[in-house]
């Protein structure tokens, strides 16, 4: 990062600290939890206690850190390293990002920054100024991407509360500060469990290795009525949905089904993955050890909060977690897209000095496509 | 600690506090190794571990009324004795098949009472065993028996089967359905694994005349599960620890297992070569293991795979590393030995 915008940056996540402290509280329980934390243009400090909000302040103002991290774990010694901890028990957490859902809009928001020279284009093969194939792939707001992972945050939901029959008061939804949102379970009997067994538990959620027999399709003597029904609870209520649509198909689907084969079923079970599963990143919550991004705190990828969302439905992201000020900035931009922050439109701009607003200034500098003026 | 009736006792004899048992009765261990009259129990309690180095799952007198009444409950004081010869004796293959075997036993008798719908008194108590010894709440309805997921969670992921997935599981409601032959088979791992650590755990008693040649007869009984592997040091640390965890009879972890399978088919040996090394394990099934090793290897299967050996530094996280500086900054433990030449 250049000199100019690594002081940029690191003055405004500094003011940000500084204005936002209401926002930022060490979690529950912190004096059994692991803190790390990331500088601009710097490794990884893991491995830190932190007691209080005044610690925690204290450190901020301080170290300046890019990103603030905490762990799920609670350790009898959170400070010591991973294998004399002590690992007690962690909060069950799923992370659902957009970039995992693949929908067709994010070749309207994305774009690319080749690694040799910076250059920003459209995505192609390769770069358009040096030819290089080295490239980083950079993805701006998409509302269409927020409504997608809300959905799946909300089918997400619907399993915890009612097949885990998780209370959903010990449920909390944190927007991550960039394209996904984190959903947190705490105080549960799910705590307790490792990561083999969260595993198992990833693989319900993602409809993941099902089998036929278990919806009602056995080897042999397949019977009309093992099938499932749109009533059940759990995977065969929503299995029934997904294979017959409504009540009146049933019978006929049964049919079609029994007559294609189990290995047909077995097939069409597999691809349900896709559109029922729910499309939780597994290796977050297989983690038992994981540090995550701390609420209240900015994500360096974006210079937006990682904020605790009260109605998911509502939330806003790129209006709600824009919380650096919006005094003017002047910048350096060059890229071909538009994107939108806190209802205001910027770009696309072509190789352009201008001026804007802050927030947006260290949006697109965390993103590496635009550089503060140096004037 | 679960309070005792005579037929509970009879059925879940690895309950009873042995000393304190005996004691209750008005014997001492110094009677079954010298009065005549209780050696018919010394030898039942040999046959017992016999039968389980066999394999046989051990049912005297099964279901007979007569055991209830008689002043000396056959069952319990067979299964007492055989863990005295099984100290004396002090070896672990033997205990693990041992443990095994009675754990099979009881298993029958938890399923049994867990249908039974006539005997309220069985049903309660199979229930107790689970949640006192195992810390799985159960509880029935209808025909089922419904398990916290995470208490489910804690004992399937020791199965490999898709069925035991819990995906593959009626779930409502936070809880799993079972049928009571699932609830028992959910157990059976940690259930030979307790009666193994309490056997483990108990004061070995001095040796006595009477009980000397039972013990040279086990001795004789366990020279059959050695296997004879030769360690030639050609092989890196974490397989030999693996390979002798098995010939002791102890039980190698699913990874371990993976591990040792991916190897050995890595270095070319054949399943008929690699299976027999698994004789000893104490769930050991020569069907079951030729087909998971089939698996690995690639030959059966969905996606016909074939396996690769884990990293060290997967092994290392699944604690199954012994490092040596043979290892020579390898990162595959198919490196060992070659990575010199
Ligand atoms: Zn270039
Ligand atoms: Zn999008």
């Amino acid at each position: 990062m250049l000199e100019n915008d690594l002081k940029f940056l690191e003055e405004t996540f500094k003011q940000y600290y500084f204005d936002h402290f209401d926002l930022i509280h060490v979690p529950d329980r912190s004096k059994e939890r692991e803190y790390g934390y990331k500088k601009f243009n710097s490794g990884m400090i893991r491995h830190m206690s932190l007691k209080t909000d005044k610690d925690l302040h204290l450190m901020l103002m301080t170290n300046v850190p890019s990103d603030v991290f905490c762990s799920n774990g609670y350790y009898s010694f959170p400070n010591l390293p991973m294998a004399e901890k002590d690992w007690k028990e962690a909060d069950l957490i799923f992370d659902i990002d957009a970039k995992d859902l693949k929908l067709s809009c994010r070749k309207d928001h994305i774009c690319m920054k080749c690694v040799s020279c910076a250059e920003i284009s459209l995505v192609q093969d390769a770069c358009p100024k040096c030819k290089s194939n080295k490239l980083d792939l950079v993805s701006l707001p998409c509302q269409n991407c927020i409504s997608g992972v809300k959905k799946e945050v909300l089918n997400l939901m619907k399993i915890l509360t009612s097949d885990l029959q998780i209370d959903d008061k010990n449920i909390r939804i944190s927007f991550s500060g960039n394209e996904g949102f984190h959903v947190y379970v705490t105080n549960s009997s799910y705590n307790q469990l490792g990561s083999n067994e969260r595993r198992d538990l990833i693989d319900y959620i993602k409809f993941q290795s099902a089998i036929p027999e278990r919806f009602g399709f056995p080897k042999n003597n397949p019977s009309r009525t093992s099938f499932p029904d749109l009533g059940d609870s759990g995977w065969s209520g929503r299995v029934a949905k997904e294979l017959f649509g409504s009540k009146s198909k049933r019978s006929k689907t049964i049919t079609k089904v029994i007559s294609d084969g189990q290995v047909a079923y077995q097939q069409k079970l597999e691809e349900m993955k896709n559109s029922i599963g729910v499309k939780i990143d597994s290796n977050v919550t297989s983690d038992i050890h994981r540090i995550f991004r701390l609420e209240g705190s900015l994500n360096s990828k974006s210079g937006l909060a990682k904020l605790v969302c009260q109605d998911i439905e509502k939330f806003n992201p790129y209006i709600e977690a824009c919380l650096i000020e919006d005094k003017p900035v002047e910048i350096l931009a060059n890229f071909p897209i538009k994107f939108s922050l806190k209802n205001t439109k910027f770009g696309p701009y072509m190789n352009e000095k201008t001026s804007v607003p802050k927030y947006a200034a260290a949006y697109m500098v965390c993103k590496g496509i635009a550089s503060i003026s140096g004037t | 600690m679960i309070s005792l009736g005579q037929d509970e006792i009879a059925k879940y004899p690895f309950l009873a506090e042995a000393g304190q048992y005996l004691k209750d009765k008005g014997f001492t261990l110094e009677q079954f190794a010298t009065d005549p009259d209780l050696k018919i129990i010394v030898d039942k309690a040999y046959e017992r571990i016999e039968s389980a180095a066999e394999d046989k799952t051990y049912y005297p007198e099964l279901d007979d009324p007569s055991e209830k009444e008689t002043t000396l409950p056959l069952n319990v004081f067979s299964f007492l004795i055989a863990i005295v010869l099984l100290k004396l004796s002090g070896l672990n293959t033997l205990i693990n098949k041992f443990s095994l075997a009675e754990a099979r036993r009881a298993e029958k008798f938890l399923q049994r009472d867990l249908v039974s719908n006539s005997d309220k008194t069985s049903e309660e108590f199979a229930i107790k065993i689970f949640r006192d010894i195992f810390s799985v709440t159960i509880k029935k309805t209808g025909g089922y028996f419904v398990i916290p997921i995470p208490d489910y969670l804690k004992h399937a992921v020791n199965f490999h089967e898709r069925e035991w997935k819990l995906v593959n599981r009626h779930v409502e409601n936070g809880m799993v359905f079972l049928s009571p032959r699932e609830s028992v088979r959910l157990i059976r791992w940690k259930l030979s694994g307790y009666i193994g650590s309490k056997i483990k755990s108990a004061n070995t008693p001095s040796m006595s005349d009477g009980f000397e040649d039972k013990v040279k007869r086990l001795s004789t009984l366990a020279k059959k599960f050695v296997v004879n592997t030769v360690v030639t040091g050609a092989y890196p640390p974490c397989i030999e620890h693996a390979i002798e965890v098995l010939n002791k009879g102890e039980n190698l972890s699913h990874s371990g297992r993976f591990m040792l399978a991916t190897f050995l088919l890595g270095r070319g040996q054949t399943i008929d070569e690699i299976a027999p090394l698994f004789k000893n394990a104490p769930d050991y099934n020569e069907k079951v293991t030729r087909y998971q090793i089939k698996q690995v290897s690639g030959e059966t299967g969905g996606n016909k795979t074939k396996y690769a050996c884990p990293s060290c530094e997967k092994i290392k996280s699944n604690n199954l590393c012994y490092i040596t500086p043979d290892c020579d900054n390898i990162i595959n433990p198919m490196q060992f030995g070659r990575k010199r030449l």
